[in-house]
């Protein structure tokens, strides 16, 4: 081939396309249809799925996801088998690689009454509420996620020593109606007293543990009768949830780890699968064919529009344009109408997850590279389209075309 | 008159159709058009004219023979240089206008220079879109019809398109204005009009060739070749001017 030597200003290009798509506005808009109608679909599916996994993995957010508890059942009555979770268990299981925090907890032995009130100095209308006790280890604020706001949480230190101490929930508190830890305020559990040396508030797990008196499982053996405990729970990094869930029951009670109940959360891959089901497979396939189907529109409206066109195929020639400045023509025509039909279908497919959101009432997900990337696919499936026109048009003999009028 | 220099020059110029037997559109052909020239083709229909005018618009080869169009050797050139030249070279002017229906005639004439044919003029001075409808609307004003300038095609009358067809082809001054059939679709009134201007663009040295059936058109033309049967052969009717 010779040197090209005519030059078609870009500018001129866009706008001779311009007017070649506007000249027809409804056959442009038309032609669109096929295009709007797949990148709608696929933008919904996606749009969608992204939504609704995004919904789901909120569930599982990072509290959740590292959270693990071991519950022992209860003992059946007069069985004298060794428990088989005992107040040592936070200390082995915090052996255990990505352990952050765990604690053993026993709540009020079954048949036993614990009626709390608060000092005698208190107010007396607020005695008698119903506020359980527990017996709980040291580590008990890390694997709750909970924070000391007034006081201390009792240590190994007292735990040993038998004291008399208590921490009381911050709903506890507040329903005993104690603020000031400055004057050792007491609670009488069953009629014993223990010093109120710490508030624990800010529970994220086990919230039931907010309105509890909480004490050393010593002094609640010896003061109330307290068993083992029932339950240990554990805080892992993030990520070993699943690993700690398989590990702990064996560190707990070696050789009989199957008798106890493991709760772990659900894995995220798992949670994910879900929504990507076969339906959202059938919908993206819809919007596939639909694509394809749009470009075959395309094409089949570039190339009629290139046979209407032939005698200004012929002008042109005439007038100077090489076989390329044609092609690039009509290219960038059906370029333009799967370009507009993307854009169309970005938009309307963004609609109808907004849609879908508010129907179930979840957050609606707009990923912006979807929104630029659905264009870019209409685009590209006009260009496709129009590569076999455009080389028809180009191919065309100017002294044939010329014939044809315009 | 030999003193002009040449426009076109053809020597033994042949076209070939294959076919069994080949069809022979154009056997040998001699001619020269100097610059000034107003020329005339005449003959009956297939005998030849349109393959010679698609010939020397460059929109299609000639099987054997030279042509040279305004010096420059033709045959030996490649597709894209015979684009170019036909573009800056050669303005058309067609029996059907060829005008684009959803363009005004002021956007029909600028249509001429968008492919880059004519964005070198002949004086050398390049010039690109800027200034292009200055260029579009003295074009049509050379042809009578600036005060035409943002009517659609449909709006005009035969006449007056068939001179918004001339303004685009006078684009860029070409070396040659091709004219096929140029009063083909118009009235006598009409044409009349046309050939005046024909005589006003010749009088302003555009060389003009006209490619004709109609008597009235081609005794307005100082040279007349006649085409049958693919022999092209001059006719001395020099008119008295």
């Amino acid at each position: 081939m010779s040197r090209p030597g005519n030059r078609y200003d870009p500018r001129d290009l866009v706008a001779e396309t311009l007017i070649g798509l506007l000249t027809r506005p409804l056959r442009s808009a038309l032609t669109t249809l096929g295009t709007v109608l797949g990148i709608t679909t696929l933008v919904i599916t996606l749009g969608v799925a992204a939504t609704a996994a995004d919904q789901i993995t909120t569930r599982f957010d990072a509290m959740t996801a590292t959270t693990v508890s071991v519950t022992a059942p209860a003992p059946a009555a007069g069985s004298t088998d060794l428990p088989l979770l005992d107040w040592d268990g936070p200390e082995q299981v915090t052996r255990l690689a990505g352990v952050t925090a765990a604690a053993a907890l026993a709540e009020a032995p079954a048949g036993h009454d614990l009626p709390v009130r608060a000092s005698a100095l208190d107010d007396p209308a607020r005695a008698g509420a119903s506020i359980p006790v527990v017996a709980a280890t040291t580590g008990l604020p890390g694997a709750v996620r909970g924070t000391v706001t007034a006081g201390r949480f009792f240590d190994a230190g007292m735990v040993a020593r038998h004291d008399r101490v208590a921490v009381l929930g911050d709903q506890a508190a507040a329903l005993l109606g104690i603020r000031d830890l400055g004057e050792a305020p007491a609670v009488f559990v069953d009629g014993q007293p223990f010093t109120v040396i710490g508030i624990l508030g800010g529970i994220g797990r086990e919230q039931f543990l907010a309105a509890t008196v909480i004490l050393p499982p010593t002094t609640a053996h010896d003061r109330l009768g307290f068993g083992p405990p029932g339950r240990v729970l554990i805080t892992t990094a993030l990520g070993a949830a699943a690993q700690v869930a398989g590990q702990a029951p064996v560190a707990l009670a070696p050789g009989r780890s199957a008798a106890l109940t493991v709760v772990a959360p659900p894995s995220l891959e798992r949670a994910r699968k879900g929504v990507a089901g076969d339906t959202d497979a059938l919908f993206l396939i819809l919007g596939l064919v639909s694509l394809v189907v749009g470009a075959v529109g395309i094409a089949n409206v570039t190339l009629v529009t290139v046979v209407e066109r032939t005698g200004e195929i012929g002008l042109r020639r005439a007038l100077g344009a090489a076989r390329r400045h044609i092609a690039y023509q009509f290219l960038l025509e059906s370029t333009g109408v799967g370009l507009v039909g993307g854009v169309v279908g970005a938009s309307l497919g963004m609609l109808g997850v907004v849609a879908v959101s508010a129907a179930h009432r979840w957050t609606p997900v707009l990923d912006l590279r979807l929104a630029l990337a659905a264009p870019v696919a209409g685009a590209l499936v006009g260009l496709a389209a129009g590569v076999y026109p455009a080389v028809r048009a180009a191919r065309r003999e100017p002294v044939d075309a010329l014939r044809a009028g315009v | 008159m030999s003193g002009r220099e040449s426009v076109i020059e053809l020597h033994g110029l042949c076209r070939e159709y294959p076919a069994t037997p080949p069809v022979r559109a154009l056997r040998d052909v001699d001619l020269t058009v100097r610059r000034g020239d107003h020329l005339a083709v005449v003959g009956p229909s297939g005998s030849g004219k349109s393959t010679l005018l698609a010939v020397l618009g460059l929109l299609d080869r000639p099987t054997s023979g030279s042509y040279a169009l305004d010096g420059v050797e033709t045959t030996v050139l490649g597709d894209g240089q015979r684009t170019v030249l036909r573009g800056r070279r050669i303005g058309f002017v067609f029996q059907s206008f060829h005008l684009l229906s959803h363009r005004s005639a002021r956007e029909n004439v600028e249509l001429a220079e968008i492919h880059g044919g004519s964005s070198i003029g002949s004086d050398g001075g390049s010039s690109g879109r800027r200034g292009r409808s200055r260029r579009a609307l003295a074009a049509l004003d050379r042809v009578g019809l600036s005060h035409r300038a943002d009517f659609l095609p449909n709006r005009l009358s035969g006449g007056e398109r068939q001179r918004v067809a001339v303004a685009r082809a006078l684009m860029g001054d070409p070396a040659l204005l091709l004219c096929d059939e140029p009063t083909g679709n118009l009235d006598s009134a009409n044409t009349e009009t046309l050939l005046d201007l024909f005589d006003e663009l010749r009088a302003q040295g555009v060389t003009l060739l006209v490619i004709t059936h109609d008597d009235a058109v081609s005794r307005r033309a100082a040279r007349r070749v006649r085409i049958a049967d693919g022999v092209l052969t001059e006719e001395t009717v020099e008119v008295a001017l």
